[in-house]
């Protein structure tokens, strides 16, 4: 026989799953995003660059500069466009033509010969500042190749006092795909816990639907649970699909355990549900709620999350703020697990966090949402 | 169950806004008995919806208690709730869903055991007769059959008591009719005891009994009967052979010893301040001086309206700009200023307005009248250009609206259905943004705004949000708006729903003022007794017109051996049932 | 073209959204409040990043590349690991992004004249501070490289590359990414605030109202945008004292190319949302479509990965992002110190762009008046 506060809770879930299949909005929101975003971020964006445009001026042309010439011409990083004058390759710089200017002056193949200081001046359009280290590091890569290949030629070897091998572990090819993905997943996540939720509570008190509701036996927290088990079945199913996209499609590998990677997410969902529905009781209006959820949950999880920016680049007080921003927690978890594995130091604390703030908001939401119209 | 079913002693609720404290309720006490139905009743602003809020603990009050069947509300909401039926004025169906869905999720919520569900849903749905539309959308249903719909769900698990606020707003008279049945049928059947609020007067008088608020006190309680008893001997129907009723209306409302003039038939009813014999009312002047034929001045017997207006209606609510309008009877302009040629609009595989055709003469009010559903609002969208047609002509002042050119608007004035102006502006900006809309500027548009707050009484609220404006107040700003650039031609869609009758009456009288006037008038209603304010009017079934005329014209078809003296709603109610009979359109 | 109505529906258009204190609210703290906040978060500069360091050779090389490693601002020793198991819990737990082995006999390596080996371990779960500290890190190296052989008269083939940045000349990625926040912020608000604008106002019946007034289409659509350009001006203009003051990020070019720039970049994103109002039924649609357009547009706009990295379909799909050019022109002003010659190629798409969404939503309007 099933309980009268059974009852009621099923009859919330099987309403709002109605709802759920009936507007397309929230499907849209829950399978089609994330493809998108997927997509957009798996192969639309990278911060690997090739082909940078790079301008190449010899005052004075000779075999030597010729030879250099070629070993950018032969870089897969770099598309050469050579300048008859410095004047010119300047030019295309304000122009954006270019990236970045090399140039040989006009002593540059004598002194080099001489063993002297050749000077050979690099000018990198500074805006973008971390492609300019980019490329900055690229030319020195082919310059020490090309100095090395001189020298031996020369019968001369080249003195390098420290000799760095890198060892990367978890993304040997720094490949940018495997640390975005897991971040993109995390944004889903906010948006269909924080911002449909908050957009979907707030309808039902603008349309007044809210006050038929409060009159019924309708207990509060049945009234809580109801509204969140949809969500959050709607949410671990877009987690789903964007994990089986994230594998199979973008090839990130999965080295932690599945399990882990579905309590922790069914956590964060919690957590990001909770928000939202926070946010309509506070704002009530459709108008408000969605600006809230977008600033409150959407912007600091693309910004203070960690996914985009190295949080501990930032200054004490923002590192500070991020404290608070639930999403931190889940991009870390989830970078660990999608690359590193099963990390319990990593794991533990981070769920920790997010079971504090479930809690938290669990309380405060109960607080403020009460059977009353004021 | 002798006890009372409801019992407030000394309530009182305050609110706050803008740092004025409002006391919506003010030391309010009264009991309701087991098994009776009970009337709120009372003008817009009076505190009604508070009241029921407060009975189902949606609200606190400030102080005083509350009992409903003998439980507090205030310490116990949850075991109330569980012993009541509360039915908002927006009841909240949810439009995206299903009868069958929303009834399912309301019984979920009402914990009705599963095997007893079927039986009360086929139970519920043949007493509304909504039975052939379980699988329709609510969003998709007439608003009578949303109320119909909602008073269902509030009844799946028979309440002790039943609340219901205003369920009556918007809907036609044939379902207002159906869901009366429904309601005594439970109070017969079940014994349940239903306190309701309308702006129905005649609702009011089928109640047991009456609570008449007004300003957030009590101001009095019985049986309608008794509370119009005293006004015995102050009411009389008058008619003065060929003079119109609407002019016999406005002079006689004008006049020293009358309280109030309502139109009725083909003549006005009148409530005079004291008790005068039929033979001691002296008609003013310009009404006896002409060669007008006999006056025939009747008693007739007090009803509750009756006792509402003299109880709530101070004399001269409106100060009349002009004398008295020219006694003319026939319009001197016979030109149509609005025709309509075979209308036609479908959506999709449905017909909402099928062929129909009329024509609005100038200076006339032109009732379009119907059931919900009938195609009323959306002809009335194409006619004001808001809808394009399937097919068909439409041409108001010489112009199709939709193609016109903009400047051809300012000659019209609208007024939506659903209260359509900004909510979160106040008044004056409301006024101010719609008269710089219709072009209106500096000097010209200063004084319209002084003309629409004084005329409109709307002093009081000018820096209040309209939102929060009662519904009456809401209704007049609608109507100021649409006035405030002097249009040739008003839209008026169904102006009265849910407004109380001293609203009413206002708006009549400054409807009637604009008609004599010159300005032409077509308004939609399912208030069947303001149908006599119209010259002609149509009324429309199913998207095609199943009769026009003279008001006198549609009485005259429904008069027969058993109704000597149909009124509006009889005649209404006669055509659909006829029409229903012989499943086609009759006169033309 | 009736100006007196339009400015009136501009007017009542500015109640709406500033009467409600909780829209109110939302429309003016939250813009400024993020532009600190992210300002200072959103920066690709590693600074004080813990490291460790192995060092298995305890010689005298060795000591001064340690010593070199802490002087720098950029990176932060916080453990000395004494055996190689060490390693793998430090990174694993992030609780270092690197660790630099220094190979045994790293010191006699370089004393003999040839190379001391160095092992750097990365965390490569962020692969972008990775390869930043990497790139940190080898720089360093040559530096070390540079003062080691001139304090030890070594001579060779002594060249150095001597690099110079232009615009940004410490390569500050601030100075990127800040200009960049300014380009999002004003869209977000522009897109919603217009966005909403009619979906808001059908859902309230008021559209109709609106539409039966002598208003012509265009008319509305005017008095519509002008808020959203209005509010958007002076949200980027109280943002960019923000930037000049407080971050410190210098104006190099002519205000009034930039302020073009906005008003033309405005113009657009207002074009695109009301477009969006109009296809939209209710506030929802409107909300998600806002965002549908949204995060597509701050993805693919350079904002934070270079467009140049994109596939080339992709980057053909930028060309109709208004923000792409956005970006440029903020940027260009700011620190190339551009004036409208150089940007004239970023202002006629974004016109391209106003102009057809504009006219869109006019079609919109008028078709879809039910």
């Amino acid at each position: 026989m099933i309980s009268p506060s059974n009852m009621r809770l099923w009859g919330i879930i099987r309403k709002e799953a109605w709802q759920i299949v009936r507007d397309p909005s929230s499907i849209a929101i829950a399978f089609v995003m994330p493809v998108v975003l997927l997509y957009l971020f798996g192969y639309g964006i990278s911060l690997n660059a090739k082909d940078i445009p790079l301008g190449l001026v010899a005052d004075k042309p000779d075999l030597i500069t010729q030879s250099l010439q070629g070993s950018f011409e032969r870089s897969e990083f770099f598309n050469l466009m050579t300048f008859n004058s410095i004047q010119e390759a300047q030019l295309a710089v304000d122009e954006r033509l270019i990236d970045g200017i090399v140039w040989m002056r006009s002593n540059f193949s004598s002194n080099l010969q001489a063993g002297l200081d050749a000077p050979i001046n690099i000018i990198i359009n500074g805006v973008d500042s971390n492609q300019a280290n980019i490329t900055n590091g690229y030319i020195q890569g082919v310059w020490q190749a090309w100095l090395t290949h001189f020298a031996e030629s020369k019968g001369v070897e080249l003195s390098q006092t420290v000799q760095i091998k890198q060892r990367v572990w978890f993304n040997a090819a720094l490949s940018s795909r495997m640390y975005l993905v897991p971040g993109v997943i995390v944004i889903i996540m906010t948006i269909i816990g924080s911002l449909l939720t908050a957009m979907v509570v707030a309808r039902e008190w603008e349309r007044g639907t809210m006050e038929a509701l409060m009159v019924t036996p309708l207990r509060m927290k049945e009234m809580l649970v109801g509204k969140l088990i949809p969500y959050f079945i709607l949410g671990m199913a877009s987690m789903f699909l964007s994990l089986a996209l994230a594998v199979w499609q973008f090839e990130v590998p999965l080295r932690g355990s599945f399990w882990i990677v579905i309590v922790t997410s069914a956590l964060f969902m919690l957590v990001s549900l909770m928000i939202g529905l926070l946010i309509s009781i506070v704002s009530k209006n459709q108008f408000v709620a969605g600006q809230l959820a977008i600033i409150i949950t959407f912007l600091p999880a693309f910004i203070l999350s960690g996914f985009l920016f190295d949080i501990n680049s930032m200054p004490t007080a923002i590192q500070a703020v991020t404290l608070i921003v639930p999403s931190r927690y889940f991009v870390s978890l989830l970078q660990t697990l999608f690359l590193a594995g099963d990390v319990w130091p990593v794991i533990i604390p981070n769920s920790l966090v997010l079971l504090a703030m479930l809690i938290f908001f669990y309380v405060i939401v109960l607080r403020k949402f009460k059977k009353r119209l004021e | 169950m002798s006890d009372a079913a409801l019992k407030l002693s000394s309530v009182s609720k305050l609110f706050e806004s803008h740092g004025r404290v409002i006391k919506a309720l003010d030391d309010v006490s009264f009991e309701i008995q087991a098994g009776k139905v009970t009337g709120l009743i009372g003008p817009d602003g009076a505190g009604k919806t508070t009241l029921m809020r407060l009975i189902s603990g949606l609200l606190v009050p400030a102080s005083g208690a509350i009992e409903v069947v003998g439980i507090d509300v205030i310490s116990d909401p949850l075991a109330v709730q569980s012993q009541l039926g509360y039915m908002p004025q927006r009841f909240g169906l949810y439009d995206d869903l299903t009868v069958q869905q929303n009834l399912d999720l309301y019984a979920d919520l009402q914990n009705i055991a599963y095997k007893d569900r079927q039986p009360r849903f086929d139970q519920l749905m043949n007493m509304t007769g909504m039975s052939p539309f379980t699988k329709r959308l609510a969003g998709n249903l007439s608003g009578g059959m949303k109320q119909k719909l909602g008073l269902a769900c509030t009844l799946l698990r028979s309440p002790k008591l039943l609340i219901l606020d205003e369920p009556t707003v918007g809907v036609d008279p044939v379902s207002r009719r159906e869901l009366w049945e429904i309601i005594y049928q439970q109070v017969s059947q079940v014994g349940m005891s239903v306190l309701l609020s309308t702006a129905y007067m005649d609702e009011a008088e089928r109640c047991d009994e009456v609570v008449l608020l007004h300003e957030g006190k009590l101001l009095m309680q019985g049986k309608p009967k008794d509370l119009s008893q005293p006004l015995s001997g102050r009411t009389f129907h008058i008619s003065v052979e060929g003079v119109r009723h609407r002019t016999l209306q406005q002079v006689l409302s004008n006049a020293p010893d009358v309280l109030d003039a309502l139109i009725e038939g083909e003549g006005v009813r009148v409530v005079m301040e004291q008790v005068v014999d039929a033979k001691a009312i002296v008609l003013p002047q310009v009404l006896t001086q002409e060669t007008h034929g006999t006056v025939s001045i009747d008693p007739v017997k007090p009803r509750f309206e009756d006792a509402f207006i003299a109880r709530l209606k101070t004399k001269s609510t409106i100060t009349q700009q002009t004398t008295i309008a020219p006694l003319s009877v026939s319009s001197s302009a016979d030109k149509a200023v609005i025709s309509v040629d075979n209308l036609t609009r479908t959506f999709g595989e449905f017909i909402a307005v099928n062929k129909i055709s009329f024509n609005v003469k100038k200076g006339e009010v032109f009732g379009l009248l119907g059931a919900n559903g009938a195609g009323k609002s959306t002809a009335f969208r194409m006619l004001c250009g808001l809808l394009p047609v399937s097919s068909g002509k439409v041409s108001v002042a010489g112009l199709d609206l939709r193609v016109a050119a903009a400047d051809a608007r300012r000659r019209i004035g609208y007024m939506a259905q659903k209260f359509s102006l900004y909510s979160d502006l106040s008044v004056t900006q409301n006024l101010n943004f719609f008269s710089s809309a219709y072009g209106l500027s500096g000097k010209q548009q200063k004084q319209r705004l002084a003309w629409a707050i004084t005329t409109f009484e709307l002093e009081n609220y000018k820096n209040t949000n309209a939102g929060n404006l009662p519904l009456g107040y809401k209704q007049r700003l609608s109507f100021a708006a649409a006035l405030m650039h002097e249009p040739e031609i008003l839209f008026l869609d169904e102006p009265t729903s849910g407004v109380d009758p001293l609203a009413r009456r206002e708006f009549w009288e400054r409807t009637n003022h604009l008609a004599e006037m010159g300005v032409t008038i077509l308004v939609t209603t399912h208030f069947m007794d303001e149908a006599n304010y119209c010259d002609h009017l149509v009324i429309m079934e199913a998207g095609r017109i199943l009769a026009a005329g003279t008001p006198l014209d549609m009485k005259n078809l429904a008069r027969n051996d058993e109704q000597p003296d149909p009124s509006m709603e009889d005649a209404f109610i006669y055509l659909l049932n006829s029409n229903d009979q012989k499943h086609q359109a009759v006169i033309a | 073209m009736n100006i007196a109505q339009i400015i009136a529906l501009a007017k009542k258009e500015f109640l709406a959204l500033l009467r409600d204190s909780r829209s109110r609210m939302v429309l003016i703290a939250p813009p400024i409040f993020q532009m600190l906040i992210f300002g200072f978060a959103a920066s690709y500069d590693i600074n004080n990043v813990p490291i460790a360091v192995y060092n298995q050779d305890q010689g005298v090389a060795s000591r001064e590349y340690i010593s070199k490693l802490n002087g720098s601002p950029n990176f932060e020793i916080t453990t000395i690991i004494a055996k190689n198991a060490e390693i793998a819990p430090l990174i694993n737990n992030r609780e270092v992004l690197l660790v630099v082995n220094i190979e045994p006999n790293f010191s006699d390596h370089i004393a003999q004249g040839s190379s001391g080996g160095i092992q750097v371990i990365l965390d490569g779960r962020n692969s972008n501070t990775a390869s930043i500290a990497m790139n940190y890190l080898a720089t360093l190296s040559i530096a070390f490289n540079q003062k080691w052989n001139e304090d030890h008269g070594i001579t060779g083939t002594n060249v150095a590359l001597s690099g110079r940045y232009w615009f940004n000349e410490n390569l500050q990625s601030r100075w990127f990414i800040i200009p960049g926040i300014l380009g999002m912020l004003i869209l977000v608000v522009t897109l919603l605030v217009t966005a909403l604008s009619v979906a808001r106002e059908r859902e309230a019946g008021t559209f109709d109202q609106l539409l039966v007034t002598p208003m012509r289409p265009v008319e509305i659509l005017i008095g519509k945008a002008i808020p959203g350009i209005v509010v958007g001006i002076i949200e980027a203009t109280i943002i960019l004292v923000v930037i000049v003051q407080l971050f410190e990020i210098p104006l190099r070019g002519d205000i009034g190319a930039l302020y073009l720039g906005i008003v033309l970049f405005l113009l657009s994103a207002t074009g695109v949302g009301l477009m969006i109002s109009a296809i939209s039924v209710t506030q929802q649609q409107a909300i998600l479509g806002a965002f549908l357009f949204l995060v597509p547009a701050v993805i693919l706009s350079g904002f934070s990965t270079p467009i140049a990295n994109m596939p080339e379909v992709i980057q053909w799909l930028t060309y109709l992002n208004p923000l792409r050019y956005f970006l440029i022109i903020v940027r260009g002003v700011f620190l190339e110190g551009n004036s409208y010659g150089l940007l004239i190629d970023q202002y006629w798409p974004m016109l391209i762009i106003s102009i057809v969404s504009l006219m869109f939503s006019g079609w919109l309007f008028k078709h879809r008046m039910y």
